[in-house]
């Protein structure tokens, strides 16, 4: 019977199309689960080696010598204050870049230039930021190896994420809004501070919040720059529990923290490697959900 | 109380827009920081490196594979870097030969044939996976695939090109995946539904129309998967073995030797080299030709992407 | 130049790039009447009105030629172009409710001409809610988003907001474009009596809105005017050919 006396049924070459069809269907997600599922098992093999020592007390403790016990407090608030104090010095610099590239750069040369700026920013890699940053910082500026020194290397080198997120929130302000305040004589700043900014917020904070996480995990652009494998602190009073550091001496973070007791000290326990290892990408995990639940309660809120 | 926040808001307003024409300096001047940011970690690597440069001998350097800054007594320092130039160019092959096409294939997936909540799962995974730092998988790497590796392919050792480009093509793919289904997804569903309408199967469409019409998009993916490769540090360094060397002949074996790449030359031996000494200013040598490298990737990627785009606006 | 013209335009032209947008226009428009400007897609009504108010100016490759005047003074050279701005109100043709409240939407531009006073805001915004017969509908809800009205009401809430700094030159661009007959109708007795305290300028692409309320009429074809005068003139009397085929709906 050929295709013509039988019109709807699939010819031999159509079925073996179909069947093609459905295979290739299935090697592609096959090649998203191969993705997902090894990943997935090895973030829960990581926890489930790390339980022997993870409790509260690991969090708030110090390291023992040479990091064999005890905990990681002083480098957990090592990366907090990283995070702080980077976050302090990119967050207006890359909102500012951001404002004035897609609401004031007229459409020129420069304004491409800086935008190819921000690209070759965004494609530096780490450890030449963290060479910038020995160069720039600790050298030339005389900050030293300290956490200053460090946090100005990561500001650096998240300026992208900041200016990018920025830059995509502000665009998705229709620009009817813009048109229609500057019809009623209102400046372009005015414009910008009373509805475009307000209207962004949200994906500036993802920005913000990306930046957040690129700060707490990276670990080459403070190798030299300031991170340490053992700092001499003690943090018996409360308010050295809190604020361990100053900014201009070297500090413990839990990156650094990481690479140090996975390579670097024989005979290390392994839950300890492992412990550090699942609190670090507990806390990125943690960083990077808020992030996204952020984002999809935002989106049910449009006000347009 | 009432009145009280209104006043607040009232003096607030009115003092940011007299400080308009200042606020509009800082604005101006924030964009332009970009450029001297990039500008000026040009200026301070090669200031590091500048004293050396004259007197580096290129040709020893590019084609050498003797990188002894060490050496044992009486020997003068050498500086061949062709091992670590390899070591680099070999796992950004090896891990680009997975990324691409596992990358790939989940992108179609996730574009073409997932729906709904897997959809949005499926994107949020990925998300996920691109915030792992390089830390933790130079970790995995060290510590999870070692073992596995010297256990399946009854090898020596487990640190070695296969396991570094495994650790860096799951840094790659995240971002493989979310360009090339930002690609997939810019082109428009007439394509589609012609193609679909002429009696192609689903699999054909993406073939034939798909990858065609955003193949740009593509290849801005995977230049960008390169570039990545190319600047990864710490999951090749905790990787990778840390020797360098070239083979000889071109054998799967290869797979198992180890490797150093170029990057994890820099973070391994700059603790030990003495600051201002001559190999200090060769590791910042190294800096300046990986900084060159992945800028001109970048750039030239963004420009592919940047076609797309006019083409589609 | 007589008492009685408000806004002048003296051989303007413009040009995007090499595009010419207008050529050569000379027109008067007088005070306190309805100059309605009618033409096909495309033949420069929206340019014209934005070097009114010069939003021209955000437009980068536009060149202007010629002088534009309000009362005889030459807009180019005022200083505070956001002080021209504000004497001006101007209705386009896609309504747009800014993502603020009712209230917040009129109140804005008086706000951020420096106006903070609540007592004068309550009772501006009452006021030009009511000139754009939109009170009645939104006066329980005054502080719900300005984004989630209909159509049509975000259209007059437009017209309110473009009524709410008082201005002296009403500009409408094509406002019915979007919105339903009933509200047209409703927007269309307002202006007329608003010409009493404003001089209106209305580009349209209905004919008979023109006629309906219009005082003067200028037919703009292709970037320039075919014909202008008194309305009831231009249609009984065409004296171009082109005119009346317009007029009579053959065209455009």
């Amino acid at each position: 019977m050929s295709a013509a006396d039988q019109p709807f049924t699939a010819s031999s070459h159509e079925r073996r199309k179909l069947l093609r069809e459905k295979i290739v269907r299935r090697l592609m997600l096959a090649s998203a689960l191969a993705l997902i599922i090894p990943v997935v098992t090895v973030i829960v093999y990581l926890f489930v080696k790390a339980a022997p020592v993870l409790s509260w007390d690991y969090i708030f403790q110090n390291p023992g010598p040479l990091g064999k016990t005890g905990g990681i407090w002083l480098p957990l608030m090592g990366t907090f204050y990283l995070v702080l104090v980077s976050l302090a010095l990119v967050a207006p610099v890359g909102i500012l870049a951001g404002i004035y590239i897609n609401e004031y750069a007229p459409n020129n040369w420069l304004t491409r230039a800086i935008g190819m700026a921000v690209t070759s920013l965004a494609g530096v890699p780490s450890i030449v930021h963290a060479l910038f940053g020995v160069g720039a910082f600790v050298l030339t500026l005389g900050l030293g190896k300290s956490l200053m020194a460090a946090a100005c290397t990561i500001a650096v080198m998240t300026i992208p994420v900041i200016v990018t997120a920025t830059r995509e929130a502000l665009a998705a302000v229709p620009m009817a809004f813009r048109e229609a305040c500057w019809n009623m004589g209102a400046t372009k700043w005015q414009t910008i501070r009373t509805i475009v900014l307000p209207n962004s917020i949200s994906g500036i904070l993802t920005g913000v919040i990306l930046e957040v996480s690129r700060a707490a995990g990276e670990t080459a652009p403070i190798l030299f720059t300031g991170a340490v494998a053992s700092v001499a602190i003690s943090t018996e009073t409360f308010d050295r529990k809190i604020v361990p550091y100053d900014l201009n001496e070297p500090f413990m973070a839990m990156s650094y923290h990481l690479h140090v007791v996975a390579e670097k000290i024989s005979g290390m326990p392994e839950a300890m490697k492992f412990g550090t290892a699942a609190v670090l990408i507990a806390l990125i995990l943690i960083i990077n959900s808020i992030s996204i639940t952020l984002r999809v309660w935002l989106r049910s809120r449009k006000k347009w | 109380m009432r009145a009280v926040f209104h006043g607040i808001r009232v003096f607030g307003s009115r003092a940011l827009d007299r400080a308009e024409p200042l606020i509009r300096i800082i604005i101006y001047f924030s964009g332009w920081s970009s450029i001297l940011f990039v500008a000026a970690i040009f200026f301070f690597i090669i200031k590091e490196a500048w004293p050396i440069l004259p007197q580096v001998n290129w040709g020893e350097f590019f084609f050498e594979n003797r990188w002894l800054p060490n050496p044992a007594e009486g020997n003068a320092p050498v500086y061949g870097a062709a091992g670590i130039l390899y070591g680099t160019f070999a796992v950004t092959a090896v891990s680009m030969c997975i990324a691409m096409p596992l990358g790939l294939a989940a992108a179609v997936y996730i574009s073409e044939f997932a729906t709904g909540k897997v959809k949005e799962t499926l994107k949020i995974l990925v998300e996920l996976l691109a915030a792992i730092p390089s830390i933790i998988w130079g970790f995995i790497g060290l510590v999870i695939v070692s073992p596995l590796i010297q256990n399946i392919f009854n090898v020596e050792i487990g640190v070695n090109l296969l396991n570094a480009s495994l650790m860096v093509s799951m840094m790659a793919i995240p971002l493989i995946v979310s360009i090339s289904e930002d690609s997939l997804r810019a082109v428009p569903d007439s394509y589609r539904e012609a193609a679909l309408a002429l009696g192609a199967s689903r699999w054909e469409v993406i073939y034939k129309v798909l990858f065609p019409a955003a193949k740009n998009g593509l290849l801005a993916a995977s230049m960008l998967g390169v570039g990545r490769a190319v600047g990864e540090t710490m999951a090749v360094w905790m990787a990778s073995g840390g020797t360098e060397s070239i083979p000889d002949e071109f054998s799967p074996m290869i797979l198992f030797e180890r490797i150093k790449a170029m990057t994890a030359t820099i973070a391994s031996e700059m603790p030990d080299a003495a600051h201002g000494g001559e190999h200090y200013m060769m590791l910042f040598v190294v800096g300046i030709v990986l900084l060159l490298i992945s800028v001109i990737i970048n750039v030239v990627s963004d420009l592919v992407i940047k076609g797309i785009k006019k083409r589609n606006a | 130049m007589s008492e009685n013209v408000h806004i002048e335009f003296n051989n303007v032209s413009v040009r995007y790039g090499n595009d010419i947008a207008l050529d050569d226009l000379d027109f008067q428009v007088k005070r306190n009447t309805i100059y309605g400007v009618v033409g096909p897609a495309n033949s420069g009504k929206t340019t014209m009105l934005k070097c009114i108010n010069r939003t021209i100016d955000f437009i980068n490759s536009a060149k202007v030629e010629g002088r534009v005047t309000i009362d005889g003074e030459d807009v180019s050279k005022l200083r505070n172009v956001f002080a021209l701005r504000r004497r001006i109100g101007m209705v386009f043709p896609l309504p747009v409710g800014l993502p603020l409240s009712i209230y917040d939407n009129v109140a804005y531009g008086p706000r951020m001409a420096g106006i903070h006073d609540k007592d004068r805001l309550d009772e501006l915004v009452e006021r030009c809610l009511k000139q754009s017969v939109l009170w009645d509908e939104v006066k329980d809800r005054l502080k719900s988003l300005g984004t989630k009205l209909s159509g049509g009401q975000q259209q007059r809430l437009t017209l309110a907001r473009a009524l709410s700094l008082e201005p002296e030159i009403l500009c409408l661009d094509e406002f019915s474009i979007a919105i339903d007959p009933v509200t047209t109708m409703k927007i269309e007795d307002v202006l007329s009596t608003l010409k009493g305290e404003m001089t209106i300028i209305l580009v349209t692409n209905l004919i008979q809105q023109a006629q309906r309320i219009s005082d003067d009429l200028m037919f703009l074809n292709d970037s320039e005017i075919v014909e202008q005068g008194p309305t009831a003139e231009l249609f009984a009397n065409p004296q171009k050919e082109l005119t009346a085929r317009y007029l009579s709906g053959e065209m455009g």
